[in-house]
C-alpha cells in the first residue's frame, strides 16, 4: 500500500540542468585546467616526432635557399639557416616530448607548478 | 597497379582563367562534395528541432558539443568567438577524410597544397589575432623569457623558424597520414591481386592474407581519419591560445 511512485524524472532533469550550466560556466574557467592532449600511443609520439624533424628541415634548408637567391650570399644563407633549422627542429622534440605540451609554447603551460614565478605578465 | 595512381588530379572542366589553369578538378569536386555533406547534415539535423533529438539533429549536437569542449578546454576562456572557425576546420578535414575512405572517391587531404592552404589559413589567422591583441609586444614571444641578450642572435631565429615551422609540420602530419594510410590499403589490395594472376588457383588461398590484413587497416584508416582532424583541430584551438595569452 505504500504510495512508492517511479522517481519523478523531473527531479533528475533539474539536477542533470544545474550541472550542465556549472559545466557551461567552464568557459571562464581556469585555462588548461583539463588540458587535453590528443591521445598518444607510441606510434603518434613517433609521428609527431618525424614531421616536427622534417618541418624544420624544411623550412630551414627551404629558407635558406630563399635567403640565398634574394641576397646572393649563396651558400652561407643556407649553410647557417641549416644549422638554425635543425636546432628549431630538436628544440621543439625536446618541447614535444618534455610536456611543454603539443603546441609549439614557449613558456611552460598553464597548469604546472613552476610557471609565473618569474613574475610574467599575460 | 599503380598504389599512387589514386592520388592522381584530373580536370574534370577545363577552366583557363588570366594564363592560370583554374579547372574544376575531381580534387575540387569532392571539396564541394564534403561541404555540401556538411551543409546538409546541419541544416537537416536542426531543421524540426525536438526535445528528443533524433538521429541527424544529435548527430549534429554531437559535432557541436565535442569541437565546443575541445576549444574551451583547449584554447581558453576567451577562445568562444574562435569556436566558428575551429568548428569549420574540423568539420572539413574530417568529412573530407572520411569521404576518402568511400571507394571511388578521392582523397583531397592527401594532397599537401590543400593541407597547407588550410594550415597557412590557420597560421595568417593566428598571427593576425596575436599582432591585433598584443600589438607589438608579440614579438617578445621570440625571446625566450630571461635568456641573456648576448645568446639574442641564436635564440631569435631559432625561434622565429619554430614559429614559422607551425604550418609545415601541421600539414604534412596531416597529408602524410592519409597518403601513407590509402598507399598502403592500395599495396595490400594489389598483393592479392598480384598472387591470383600469378600463383593460380594457389593464389585464392595465399591472397586472403594480404586481404584480412586489409580489413584491419581499413578499420584502422577510419580511425587515422578521425584522429587527424581532431589533431588539426586541437593545435588550432593551442595556436589561438597562445596568441590570446602570449605565454
Amino acid at each position: 500500500m505504500t504510495d512508492k511512485s517511479p522517481p519523478d524524472p523531473l527531479d533528475d532533469l533539474e539536477a542533470r540542468l544545474r550541472k550542465a550550466r556549472e559545466g557551461q560556466r567552464g568557459w571562464s574557467g581556469g585555462p588548461g585546467s583539463k588540458y587535453h592532449r590528443p591521445p598518444q600511443g607510441a606510434l603518434g609520439t613517433a609521428w609527431r616526432i618525424g614531421t616536427e624533424l622534417v618541418a624544420a628541415m624544411i623550412v630551414g634548408v627551404g629558407g635558406g635557399l630563399l635567403l640565398d637567391r634574394w641576397l646572393g650570399t649563396a651558400p652561407w644563407g643556407l649553410i647557417v639557416m641549416f644549422f638554425l633549422g635543425a636546432a628549431a627542429g630538436v628544440l621543439n622534440v625536446y618541447r614535444a616530448v618534455t610536456g611543454f605540451g603539443i603546441a609549439a609554447g614557449y613558456r611552460r603551460p598553464p597548469g604546472d607548478d613552476n610557471e609565473r614565478q618569474d613574475g610574467d605578465a599575460h | 597497379m599503380d598504389p599512387l595512381h589514386q592520388f592522381q588530379i584530373n580536370p574534370l572542366f577545363q577552366i583557363v582563367l588570366g594564363g592560370y589553369d583554374v579547372s574544376f578538378t575531381n580534387s575540387a569536386f569532392f571539396m564541394v562534395v564534403a561541404v555540401a555533406a556538411i551543409y546538409a547534415l546541419l541544416v537537416m539535423g536542426v531543421a524540426n528541432k525536438s526535445m528528443v533529438p533524433g538521429r541527424l539533429q544529435s548527430l549534429a549536437e554531437m559535432f557541436y558539443e565535442f569541437v565546443a569542449n575541445l576549444v574551451r578546454d583547449n584554447a581558453g576562456h576567451d577562445a568562444k568567438p574562435y569556436f566558428p572557425f575551429v568548428f569549420s576546420i574540423f568539420m572539413f578535414v574530417l568529412i573530407g577524410n572520411m569521404i576518402g575512405m568511400i571507394p571511388y572517391t578521392f582523397t583531397f587531404t592527401s594532397h599537401i597544397i590543400v593541407t597547407f592552404a588550410l594550415a597557412a589559413t590557420v597560421f595568417v589567422f593566428v598571427t593576425i589575432l596575436a599582432l591585433l591583441k598584443h600589438g607589438l609586444h608579440f614579438f617578445s614571444f621570440f625571446m625566450p623569457h630571461g635568456a641573456p641578450i648576448a645568446l639574442a642572435p641564436i635564440l631569435i631565429p631559432i625561434e622565429v623558424i619554430s614559429y614559422v615551422m607551425r604550418p609545415v609540420s601541421l600539414s604534412i602530419r596531416l597529408f602524410a597520414n592519409m597518403m601513407a594510410g590509402h598507399t598502403m590499403l592500395k599495396v595490400f589490395a594489389g598483393f592479392t591481386v598480384m598472387m591470383i594472376s600469378g600463383l593460380g588457383a594457389l593464389g585464392f588461398v595465399t591472397g586472403l592474407i594480404p586481404l584480412a590484413i586489409n580489413v584491419a587497416l581499413t578499420g584502422f584508416e577510419f580511425l587515422v581519419a578521425f584522429l587527424q582532424a581532431y589533431v588539426f583541430s586541437i593545435l588550432t584551438c593551442l595556436y589561438i591560445r597562445d596568441a590570446l595569452e602570449l605565454h
